[in-house]
């Protein structure tokens, strides 16, 4: 049973063609790992599922269900929480404010999950007045990925969390992920393989807005040829 | 002593209608950053609409009803069909809006007709109480009732719900409200719904006030209202009413002791309050 099926899906941007037939799916349970290098269409893919830049072409479905054409609030109630590159912060509202924000129920089962993120990333609590503008990247990284997780999402969108962070950070933010995992899915995009190989089960690469390969995180491990060919690492 | 009981009661009411009209303003714009110019034409138009509707069912009631449900309408029509595609751009928004007010006051005439019309108080609310020799016009102490509603019910809306954190970080990122499931455009449109129903409001309440009611009082008034607004610090609404108030004080008692100076006194006011504090008198941002 896949979560999430994508099945050949076009993606324009203006006049470009940017995704041009992607295909994979993620498995509940599991982290899946969307690799590739700059400008390949990792972004764009996840933009994509969000419904913040429709497809031209292909299926989307989420638990059975088709989303590809509608609007991207009905898409995020769906139960899909998004992440996004530039982490998508409100600079003005407090890291308190943007929870109250993010939380679409206020039962006992999201306070709970909020109770627990507020655990794993303590800094939030402590800074849970401060405006999240002021907050450090690795704060506003955690914040962004504490609101998608808040709600009773069965799939977060994860876009490099990794980006522009110190070692110590990324390392604190890939544990955090790790742990999300008993509770929902990921589907991460990462361009930190080190990170992503410890992390992933699944992985998908990607290359000019095509899937190039894809397998087992653990048999990417092993094939240098294509880490080296379209990740540019050995 | 009395006199000045009343002027402080004109001065209120007054400041009160202004506040009415400027809160719509500073709503629409300190939450969506927008520049909305055409806000005297929902006012004129909220004016008429409650004169009409009042001769037509002789409820005061369904008048003032009917009219901020017309001052809404006309901010739907506004926000789809002029505001939507200029979002984010003041001066493109300066444009739009200003010939969406110019429209608004031209279609008025073409509704109406090109004449004044007169206003009357309700039976209910005219006249007035004598309370130890002061007289207490009864239709100001309504509109300064009113103003005070409208000023508590804004507060608690965008401090204690969640919508207008909602509208706020709408404003800063609508991609991310919308991802967090939130349907931001809806959202604004009830906002700027919202802010056109306000100023309607604060026309319609004004017709008997002033007694008469002409198409380009919207003009007269949205000036006043972008003074207030400005005294009190963008889309601050303790700003608003604040200033409001003052203008309207100010006004009341210049006109009776200095009536050479009343005319200059709001924008003296104004040219006081920016130079010692440009950002207005409530206003956040330096
Ligand atoms: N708004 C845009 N306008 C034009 N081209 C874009 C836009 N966004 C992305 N692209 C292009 O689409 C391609 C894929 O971008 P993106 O999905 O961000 O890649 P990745 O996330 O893998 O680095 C790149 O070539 C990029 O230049
Ligand atoms: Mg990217």
């Amino acid at each position: 049973m896949t979560l999430l099926q994508v099945r050949g899906i076009e993606t324009h941007i203006g006049q470009y063609h940017i995704l041009q037939g992607v295909t994979f799916e993620v498995v509940p349970g599991e982290i899946t790992v969307l690799l590739g290098r700059n400008g390949a269409g990792k972004t764009t893919t996840l933009r994509s599922i969000m419904g913040l830049n429709p497809v031209s072409k292909g299926e989307i479905s989420f638990q059975g269900e088709r989303v590809e054409a509608l609007p991207t609030h009905r898409i995020s109630r769906q139960g899909i929480g998004y992440v996004p590159e530039d982490q998508g912060i409100f600079p003005d509202l407090t890291v308190g404010e943007t929870m109250r924000i993010a939380m679409r129920l206020n039962d006992d089962h999201t306070k709970a999950r909020l109770e627990w993120v507020l655990e794993l990333f303590p800094d939030l609590h402590k800074f849970w007045g401060r405006k999240s503008g002021l907050l450090s990247g690795g704060q506003k990284q955690m914040l962004a990925i504490s609101r998608a997780y808040v709600n009773d999402n069965r799939l977060l969108l994860i876009d490099e969390p990794s980006k522009g962070l110190a070692p110590i950070m990324v390392e604190k933010l890939m544990l955090a992920i790790e742990q999300m995992k008993a509770k929902t899915t990921v589907l991460l995009v990462e361009q930190n393989f080190m990170m992503a190989s410890r992390i992933g089960h699944r992985y998908y690469l990607m290359d000019e807005g095509r899937i190039v390969s894809e397998g087992m995180m653990a048999e990417l491990q092993q094939d240098e040829a294509t880490r080296r060919k379209y990740l540019g690492i050995a | 002593m009395n006199g000045i009981i009343n002027l402080l009661v004109n001065g209120l009411a007054t400041g009160m209608l202004i506040f009415l009209l400027a809160s719509g303003l500073t709503l629409i714009f300190g939450l969506m950053s927008v520049l909305n110019f055409a806000h005297g034409g929902l006012f004129a138009w909220g004016a008429y609409g409650g004169v009409w509707l009042y001769a037509a069912t002789g409820s005061f009631f369904v008048a003032i009803l009917g009219a901020v449900v017309i001052g809404m309408l006309l901010g739907l029509v506004l926000e789809r069909l002029v505001i939507r595609p200029v979002y984010g751009n003041h001066i493109q928004q300066i444009l739009v809006t200003l010939g969406a007010m110019l429209v608004l006051s031209e279609l008025l005439k073409v509704v109406f007709g090109p004449n004044p019309l007169k206003a009357d108080v309700p039976p209910l609310l005219n006249g007035s109480w004598e309370v130890e020799g002061v007289i207490l016009i009864k239709y100001r102490l309504f509109i300064i009732c009113i103003g005070a509603i409208v000023f508590a019910g804004l507060l608690f809306v965008l401090k204690r719900t969640k919508i207008g954190l909602i509208v706020r970080a709408g404003v800063m990122n609508p991609e991310m409200v919308q991802a967090l499931g939130i349907p931001i455009r809806r959202v604004f449109t009830l906002v700027f719904m919202a802010g056109a129903g306000l100023a309607a409001l604060g026309g319609a309440l004004l017709a008997p006030y002033s007694g008469v009611i002409f198409a380009e009082m919207g003009m007269q008034f949205a000036i006043l209202a972008f003074i207030v607004v400005v005294i009190g610090g963008m889309g601050s609404i303790q700003g608003s009413a604040f200033a409001a108030l003052l203008v309207g004080l100010s006004g009341a008692f210049m006109a009776y002791y200095v009536p050479e100076l009343s005319l200059a006194a709001n924008m003296l006011l104004m040219v006081i309050v920016l130079l010692i504090k440009p950002s207005g008198l409530f206003g956040a941002k330096g």
